[in-house]
Order: C-alpha cells, then structure tokens, then sequence
C-alpha cells in the first residue's frame, strides 16, 4: 500500500480516518445486551429494550483519496474487524486530514 | 518410529505443553511449531491447543488466524493433513474457516470452568476411530467463549453429512441439544462441542482431552482422541512412504521423499 519516499506520483495524499462499527448480527443470541437489558430495572429504567452490544475500531488510512482508503477499511471490516457469521459492521467517516501522519492522535 | 505431530505455539497459547505431553503419552513425538514460522518441520498432524492466542483481542482466535504458521496451516489442511483443535484452537479453526460455524460468548457470560461429558457421534473418524463405543466421555471445559453457533442451513448439513464429531450429554448418555440445558455448559446449538470440515480431515472441539489424558488427573476419556490421532497420522505417513517408494521405482522424481 505504501511507497518508497520520494517516489513521485503514487504517494499518499492523505489521511482518513474511519470508525467501523461491529454488532451482534440480527437473530444471533447476544447475552451481553441481554445482562445489560435485565440491568435496567435496578436503574429505575422502563420502556428501553432489543439491546445490542458491540465494538468500535477506529482507524486512519493513508490513501490517495476518500475511496481508495475506504476500499481499505471496508476490507479490513470484513476480513479481521467483523466475523461475517456473526456479525455486521458499518463504517463512519470522521473526517480527512491533509498528508499528516498526526491525524490518528486528533482526539 | 514414532509419529510426529506438530503442536502449534501461538504468543498466549497455555496448553501447549500439556498437549505435547499427552501426545507423548498417545505415542507420538511432539513437535512445537512457532506461530512465526511457516515451516511445520514434516509434521504428520498438528494439533492447535489452547489458551488466549494473541490475547484474544478483537475475537478469540482471529488473529491468530492470519500468523505465518495459520498460512501453512491452511495449505497442509488443503492437502488434506490432519489437523485437531482444542478450544481456542477450535476458534482460530473457526476464524480460519477450516471448520464451519462460530464460538460464541458462553450464553451465561461466565467463563466456564468445569468437567463435562461429550459423546461421539462418529467412531470413524480420524479422531475417534479408537474410542471404541459411543460412551460419555468425561474431560474438562475451560473457555467464555464456547457457544456453538451455526446458521440453520449449516447445521442441517453438519447433521446430514455426520460432521458434527462430538456432542455434550448428560452423565446416562443423553444429549444436550438445548443451549439451556444443565448438561450443554455453554450454550451450544444442538449440543455441539466438536465439528470437522466436509472432507474430516480437520476437527475442532471445545473441552480438552489433553487435560483428561490420565487416571492421575481424574479421567483418562481424552486419550483415546489424541490416540486415534496419532494412529490415523502414522498411518498416513507411513503410506504416503509407500507411495514415494513406488513412485520412485517408476522413475517418477519430484515426490515428496524423506518424509521421515
């Protein structure tokens, strides 16, 4: 994905950075967001259910654009973030940033 | 000449010795395969043992699966070798897509710690051709992520085509095919505990014959598993030998010879 510095034309022309968001697919027992729904009682909460706990990756690709690094994201989603089997994610973009490599620490 | 088996060593895999040390008793020469290196030394069955590889961030098993020793893994499986995962080596099998299905979050969220009892359904396999008999088979658990889960259309086919290797029953034999029953520690679909791809060369299961390899520790049930093992390996290595032999009186070069 990376070049050599220096190397003209196919470098980098920015960074981005993405969060995916994985959860428990539809149909897929969660006992997770279950303890969490049985919790509620104890805060005095009625009228809150079907609930899903899952995880938040974020991330920042460098890429010579917006679709290219979102190729990369929606890959690695599929390939490492999420188990297909089980669950679903979906992508977010937080923003671009001009070719810093400080742009996965702007929190 | 004893067989060799190949016990992979993930950063985070803590069964790795007792597994080695029961395939010793089983009559095999262990062999640790470093996750790092995709060099399995000409070993006649891997077996992928347990533990927490690479922490089990993000899934257990997941990371483990894109290591340099999962890609010869995969490609020793491919030539159908016979490979044998232990709980978080049933994981990485199932990340892997070596066997089908999931582990999911036990249905009581606790990690569980116990013994259990399994059954075979299956006394052909390379895994329990020396069982003897559908019998419980009493060993331990020690997962929080054992819940086995396939979609509908899976696990009819898994039940078809007798993949699925091993179910967790009651102490008289019957099985646990409801994820809430009492004997099912972890809510597994229709009981299951154990699955081997479609050709049955690959298995995984979630409790640990390794950990029930002696009478010392309490039950022997594990060892004719890594048993059956190390006999179908030997055999297959041995007639893989043959093979070469015949091959090379042909004048057929190019074989895989020394295969020890």
């Amino acid at each position: 994905m990376s070049t050599p510095e220096g190397a003209p034309g196919a470098r980098p022309a920015a960074s981005f950075r993405f969060a995916v968001n994985v959860t428990p697919r539809e149909g897929i027992l969660d006992p997770q967001g279950r303890a969490v729904e049985q919790s509620l009682p104890h805060l005095g909460v009625a009228g809150v259910g079907h609930v899903r706990v899952g995880r938040r990756v974020e991330l920042t690709v460098d890429a010579a654009d917006l679709p290219a690094a979102r190729a990369v994201v929606d890959h690695l989603a599929a390939a490492l973030l999420s188990n297909p089997l089980i669950e679903q994610f979906d992508v977010e973009v937080l923003g671009a940033a001009s070719s810093t490599a400080t742009a996965g620490v702007a929190r | 000449m004893s067989v060799r088996v190949g016990v992979v060593v993930f950063p985070g895999s803590n069964c790795d010795r007792d597994t080695a040390w029961a395939l010793g008793l089983a009559g095999a020469e262990p062999v640790e395969l470093w996750h790092e290196s995709a060099d399995l030394g000409g070993v006649a069955a891997i077996v992928l043992p347990g533990g927490f590889a690479y922490g089990d961030y993000l899934r257990a098993g997941v990371i483990a699966r894109f290591s340099p020793v999962m890609r010869a893994v995969a490609g020793f499986a491919a030539a159908g070798g016979l490979v044998l995962g232990i709980c978080n080596g049933f994981q990485v099998l199932a990340e892997a897509g070596l066997v089908p299905g999931a582990l999911l979050r036990n249905r009581g969220l606790r990690f569980v710690c116990r013994e259990v009892a399994i059954a075979p359904e299956r006394l052909d396999t390379p895994f329990t051709r020396l069982v003897g008999e559908r019998r419980p088979l009493r060993m331990p658990v020690a997962h929080g992520e054992g819940a086995y889960y396939a979609d509908p259309a899976t696990l009819a086919a898994l039940e078809r085509d007798g993949r699925v290797l091993f179910r967790y029953v009651a102490p008289d034999g019957t099985p646990a095919l409801d994820p809430d029953d009492r004997a099912n520690p972890n809510g597994s679909l229709r009981g299951i505990a154990g699955v081997t791809n479609a050709a049955g060369n690959v298995a995984g299961l979630m409790p640990h014959p390794e950990r029930a390899a002696e009478a010392l520790l309490g039950s022997a049930d594990g060892l004719p598993i890594l048993r059956s093992l190390v006999a179908a390996a030997g055999e297959r290595a041995a007639g893989a030998f043959v093979v070469t032999g015949r091959r090379v009186l042909a004048g057929d070069g190019g074989v895989e010879g020394g295969r020890r």
